[in-house]
């Protein structure tokens, strides 16, 4: 029940904060600017002659995923921004004694604040995929293989950037939580590229890298999941031959890597949640 | 500690019959924080609402609850405005309103005048007294010994974390005094003077120590009788701050 009352106050604080209006009228600006964009393609034309229909769907394929990895790079952003003060903000300003005081447990406070932030990115993520995916369907025909899974890839990786900050903001200001997570989500992708340089040049030690970063903190990995939701399988074809890179992956993740990414979200919600817990208020 | 917010590292003890820190005795205690702060976007009357349903009042309770705190504290006229457009003192007003939600049984005040003005410390007084005539107890913590000395009937002085001293206002207090400022008086008078109390010199005024009230005429008598001509009297009652820092020297 507590849990509850501090998501629903979370909500109305991001409405409260016009952030939802803001996340509305950029989304629907990128949708007008990425719709006139897909809109051109099927007119355009190469070595003089009208792209073929598979020629207008590679080419939506490629620009789709440039979009839905701008799109990451926001949600990852947008989930930083909304998570480093959730807790740290609370505790800084003094807010958290007020409530604290009440008959409320550490971990609803925790819990209900990763609710109330992790339901409206999840509305948002859905909404603006679908939105997204559908324009493009629309402007050149091109639909994504697994677009739920696409969806569900994106929305994970927004929630365990969500939850990696969420716990940094237990124990460390809001803007040096937030300055941590947006440094990570860097590294990782950066891990990510390099380990896709090491399969290109045989390089175990260089693959590795983007091996441990897929698990340290699972957002390259997820990323690369969406990537394969959304790709035509010639571009899968084309990474199993060694030639990927963050816009093109070989194959979706494995059952043991969706269990991995479940086990970190529940663990590092749980070492918030240990964290909170054992600080003063 | 008594709400949680820390931890303690040994030891154990009891709010209202439960282990303090506990849900259930918080349930029973409602609190001002020193650092007072409130969700800024939000309306007086929500933050308060919200508060009702942290502290699990019955929903049909809300309303009266709330305009009754607000009547309480003064800010039924900016029920409606959020939090940000208030005042450090208007603040401070709203976090007491949210301390008296729900008729708690104790009340934790931690320097609830800090930020007010002499008419919200008025204000707070008598809220104090009324919480005290509802039969609830009121804990204030605070800096300003004047305040203490008017609304608390019982006072712990702390130094570095140390209880010194602790007791009723009044015992806590020196024993009465009484200054006189007196001339003329011989050496064996002002010697048969000690029956009194201790007597001390202060720059031509003698203080007589743990002197009754009823004894100061006696006192006066003795001055005169003994050649002395007496020019001043004052009753003086020591105040909590020169006792405190008494106290604080002593520690």
């Amino acid at each position: 029940m507590a849990t509850w009352v501090i998501a629903s106050v979370t909500w109305r604080e991001l409405v409260r904060r016009k952030l939802v209006f803001a996340l509305l009228a950029l989304t629907a600006i990128v949708i007008g600017v990425t719709g006139w964009g897909f809109s051109r393609v099927p007119g355009l034309h190469l070595d003089g002659q009208p792209l073929t229909q598979g020629e207008i769907h590679t080419a939506a394929a490629q620009l789709l995923l440039l979009v839905m990895f701008m799109f990451s790079f926001v949600l990852a952003l947008t989930c930083a921004f909304l998570a480093a003060p959730a807790v740290a903000g609370d505790l800084e300003s003094g807010v958290a004694q007020g409530l604290l005081a009440r008959p409320l447990r550490r971990r609803e406070l925790i819990l209900g604040r990763w609710l109330g932030l992790a339901l409206p990115i999840t509305v948002y993520t859905v909404f603006s995929t679908t939105l997204e995916f559908g324009l493009v369907h629309w402007t050149t025909g091109y639909w994504p293989g697994q677009p739920i899974a696409a969806e569900a890839a994106l929305l994970v990786e927004g929630l365990v950037l969500l939850t990696f900050t969420l716990a940094l903001s237990t124990r460390i200001s809001a803007i040096t939580a937030g300055v941590i997570a947006v440094i990570a989500f860097g590294t990782m992708w950066l891990g990510g590229v390099a380990g896709a340089f090491g399969q290109v040049f045989h390089n175990n030690a260089i693959t590795n890298v983007g091996v441990v970063t897929h698990f340290l903190i699972p957002t390259d990995g997820l990323w690369h999941a969406a990537v394969y939701a959304m790709e035509p399988s010639a571009f899968a074809t084309e990474a199993a031959r060694g030639l990927g890179s963050s816009f093109e992956a070989a194959s979706g993740p494995t059952a043991g890597y969706l269990a991995w990414v479940a086990v970190w979200l529940v663990a590092v919600l749980g070492l918030a949640l240990f964290s909170f817990q054992s600080r003063e208020a | 500690m008594l709400l949680g917010l820390a931890q303690p590292t040994s030891g154990e003890g009891m709010v209202l019959g439960s282990p303090l820190g506990t849900l259930e005795a918080r349930r029973q205690v409602g609190y001002l924080p020193e650092l007072f702060r409130y969700q800024s976007w939000l309306k007086a009357r929500e933050v308060l609402g919200l508060h009702c349903r942290l502290a699990q009042l019955e929903r049909s309770s809300w309303p009266a609850a709330i305009k009754g705190a607000l009547a309480t504290v003064g800010l039924s006229d900016r029920a409606d405005d959020k939090v940000a457009g208030f005042s450090k003192g208007m603040q401070q007003r709203l976090g007491l309103g949210v301390a008296l939600l729900g008729n708690p049984r104790l009340v934790l005040l931690d320097e609830p005048t800090s930020a007010l003005d002499p008419v919200g410390r008025h204000d707070v007084r008598e809220v104090v007294r009324g919480l005290r005539d509802q039969g609830a107890a009121v804990f204030l913590n605070s800096h300003l010994l004047s305040e203490v000395e008017l609304v608390c009937d019982r006072v712990a002085v702390v130094d570095h974390g140390r209880v010194v001293a602790a007791g009723r206002l009044d015992e806590l207090l020196a024993r009465p005094q009484v200054r006189v400022r007196c001339t003329g008086l011989s050496a064996e008078a002002r010697q048969a003077l000690s029956a009194f109390g201790e007597i001390t010199d202060d720059e031509g005024w003698l203080t007589v120590g743990g002197i009754g009230s009823d004894r100061v005429p006696d006192l006066v008598r003795a001055i005169v009788d003994g050649g002395g001509r007496v020019h001043a009297v004052d009753p003086g009652q020591q105040t909590l701050e020169e006792r405190f820092l008494q106290l604080i020297e002593a520690a």
